[in-house]
């Protein structure tokens, strides 16, 4: 047993209400840059639809996440080692800029300059990459924003897979949902196996997969090798940029922007405890299916002894493991089975959990012939199917989902029944796995929602690791050579100096 | 005059390359790794770029694995096993198709950097020019196979190895084997040292990063900040 740490987060689908802030927050804050205008840490995509990248979770034509061989090894899916060599010059499986969208802004000047004229002046738009105006936005980064667009392009989403989805179509029986997405900071990440320059790694101390600037060529593998498409390639820099997790605000015990800013407050982040040593088995499950299983199966209990012993042995400081007792991520994903990861069937085990959401009982199960599971509607007459729920966040198996749906329903119908009709409605938990002390922890960590239950953030205690008296007045977070900005006009060795046209210069 | 030119040109002008070239290049390894890069431009562009670019630089690969084996190699290591003669026509063979391979992936590629308009606009002038510079190049390359085509006894082919090794030796006078042979060679060789002396200050330190590791190390890398301080 070798028992690692990281932190995990956790997104209660539930109540996200779609508002975009975390997206906009992230991207002010990581990418406003020229060569990453186009990419976005955190989006937030309207569910059922192709998402964004287009069609992302197609890993049949992407090639994104592992493949199981039938020797039982597990390889990256676009190819091994000398595959992956073999695609150096060009690579077959990589998105071009128009599977995303051409970043664009708007000719506002126009709106001044534009002389007197019978109809109002256009401000047309303009191509952030070439400067030239665009004849039509064909694109963008939230093109399905609910619903947009018709049924017929948004039913390509994979996660219909086994669902008779003709019906959706109709205005009746529509459905949706909202996913935000992040890098999902994987226990066994393609984008990692998938470098040749060896410049992403996983941080040993709280799981952050970071991309080493310095040490990238820009071979681009990672881009395709991510099944989440969430790895961007800056066209300015010539580097490949990603989530970091917010690693500076962590290091310090506070939680990622996006999850600091999240206006439903459906974030979540807290430690979780794994072990190491039997990544590459579970990430090697003969069966899809089980894969969800085989990834809860290896985190550890964080109060079991043998675990603490372990953990301290691999130099796992005190204030993680007491972290860890109080994780809302091990609750939610462990302890009450209510959140799954995103996709595990790409076998890279995700990190990035989601609490599957309810939705309103469909008009023929309100008209009478409602099914129902005593007081609780059947799960089955929810109006987004099951299977597509299963399809998204554990490989198609409903069973998971169908309970973590229940137990949400029996916590609403219990707490209703306590606060509006002054009953305890006891039976209602025992058949749905709860009991008193659970539900009404599942109400204070759902509907409550209070920060210090949301984020419980152990600091990364870097002064046992450096001396934290040599990085008195250092730089903080900086592209290229140390601290200097590199403010010169002229650049020696072709250092991006071009006109940001997102407004200010790049460094 | 013509002493002047032939000495500098190619007795003085390749230390001064070479050495621009190792003493700019550590430099910049050193001091600029976040510019140290391919500078991959097909997410903006991806048609064109496919073939282009796998041809040129199988070809490019291939050319300039055998100018530095062919070139440096002293005579006497092959002598045993094939003839000078032999030797010249497995060169011009090899690197002409090799050659022409490069050629065709390099003219597309310029085509697509002029004319697509997201590369063209997102193009330094380091990347436009040497892209230009190596077309240039490959072009008075090819030019000199029908010269050496008229030298059936592999002498010319005999001086430039004995120039190239000379400089690499450190000989004085190396610059004496050049004399007298033609043109395109001549510029084939100036325009050859004058890409080692860009060579830092553009794309082409990639090739350094060539990723032979990646093929012995385990997928996974988990760095930790305890192995930093021990």
């Amino acid at each position: 047993m070798k028992v690692r740490a990281q932190i995990g987060m956790v997104l209660n689908l539930d109540k996200c209400i779609g508002c975009h802030t975390c997206s906009v927050t992230c991207k002010n804050v990581w990418t406003s840059r020229q060569g990453v205008e186009y990419a976005w840490f955190n989006n937030v995509e309207t569910k059922p639809g192709v998402g964004y990248p287009n069609d992302w979770e197609n890993q049949a034509r992407w090639k994104g996440g592992w493949a199981r061989k039938p020797s039982g090894k597990i390889e990256p899916k676009q190819g091994g080692k000398w595959r992956t060599l073999a695609n150096i010059f060009s690579n077959p499986n990589m998105p071009s800029i128009d599977d995303y969208y051409e970043p664009f802004t708007f000719d506002y000047e126009h709106l001044h300059k534009s002389p007197e004229a019978k109809t109002m002046p256009t401000a047309q738009p303009v191509s952030v990459i070439t400067g030239k105006k665009m004849k039509k936005v064909i694109s963008g980064p939230n093109w399905e924003e609910i619903l947009g667009g018709e049924f017929e392009k948004r039913s390509k989403d994979k996660n219909f897979d086994h669902v008779q989805k003709d019906i959706y179509g109709q205005f009746e029986n529509t459905f949706m949902m909202y996913l935000p997405r992040l890098c999902e900071h994987c226990l066994n990440p393609a984008c990692v196996a998938a470098c040749p320059s060896g410049a992403i790694y996983k941080r040993e101390e709280d799981g952050i997969v970071l991309i080493d600037q310095d040490k990238c060529r820009g071979w681009r593998m990672c881009v395709s090798a991510c099944p989440y498409k969430k790895i961007y390639y800056n066209w300015e820099s010539g580097k490949s940029e990603k989530c970091t997790f917010c690693y500076p605000r962590i290091e310090a015990g506070e939680p990622t922007v996006c999850s600091e800013t999240c206006v439903g407050r459906i974030r979540y982040l807290g430690v979780l405890l794994y072990d190491a040593d039997r990544i590459e088995e579970a990430a090697a499950t003969k069966d899809e299916e089980n894969l969800y299983q085989a990834q809860l199966d290896i985190f550890l209990d964080p109060f079991d002894p043998e675990v603490i012993k372990a953990a301290k042995a691999e130099g796992i400081p005190d204030s993680w493991l007491e972290a860890a007792k109080i994780s809302p991520v091990y609750k939610m994903a462990i302890d009450w089975k209510i959140a799954f990861p995103l996709h595990p069937e790409y076998r890279t085990m995700p990190m990035v959990w989601y609490v599957p959401p309810l939705s309103p009982i469909q008009n023929a199960a309100t008209s009478g012939d409602v099914g129902m599971n005593g007081i609780i509607p059947d799960v089955k007459s929810l109006r987004i199917p099951l299977k597509y729920l299963a399809n998204l966040l554990t490989a198609g198996e409903e069973r998971p989902v169908r309970i973590a749906l229940e137990r949400m329903l029996a916590m609403r119908a219990f707490m209703r029944g306590r606060h509006v009709d002054g009953v305890e409605l006891e039976d209602l938990l025992t058949r749905t796995g709860l009991n008193r002390a659970k539900v009404e922890e599942m109400y204070r960590y759902l509907a409550i929602a209070n920060y210090e239950d949301r984020f419980v953030i152990p600091t990364s205690h870097k002064e046992y690791a450096e001396e934290a008296f040599d990085m008195r007045s250092d730089c903080g977070f900086s592209f290229g050579n140390g601290c200097s900005g590199g403010d010169n006009k002229v650049n020696l060795f072709a250092s991006p100096k071009r006109k940001n046209l997102f407004g200010g210069t790049h460094a | 005059m013509m002493d002047h030119y032939y000495t500098f040109f190619f007795g003085v002008y390749p230390y001064i390359c070479l050495s621009v070239l190792a003493i700019g290049t550590l430099i910049r390894y050193d001091r600029e790794p976040y510019t140290w890069k391919a500078s991959s431009s097909l997410l903006l562009a991806d048609k064109g770029l496919r073939i282009g670019n796998v041809m040129f630089h199988i070809g490019v690969l291939f050319i300039f694995g055998g100018h530095l084996v062919g070139l440096l190699t002293p005579h006497w290591v092959y002598a045993p096993f094939i003839t000078a003669e032999q030797k010249q026509l497995v060169a011009i063979t090899a690197g002409g198709i090799a050659g022409i391979i490069g050629f065709i992936g390099l003219t597309l590629l310029v085509f697509r950097r002029l004319l697509v308009a997201r590369i063209r606009q997102t193009s330094s002038f380091s990347d436009i020019a040497i892209l230009l510079i190596l077309w240039v190049q490959i072009t008075l390359g090819l030019l000199t196979i029908p010269f050496s085509l008229g030298h059936h006894d592999a002498t010319l082919m005999l001086n430039l190895c004995d120039w190239a090794q000379g400089i690499f030796t450190f000989r004085p006078g190396a610059s004496d084997f050049i004399v007298g042979v033609e043109w395109p060679f001549q510029l084939h060789i100036i325009l050859g040292l004058t890409i080692f002396l860009l060579f830092p200050f553009t794309r082409l330190v990639h090739m350094l990063s060539a990723p032979v590791q990646y093929v012995f190390r385990p997928y996974q890398i988990v760095r930790s900040r305890m192995a930093r301080r021990s």
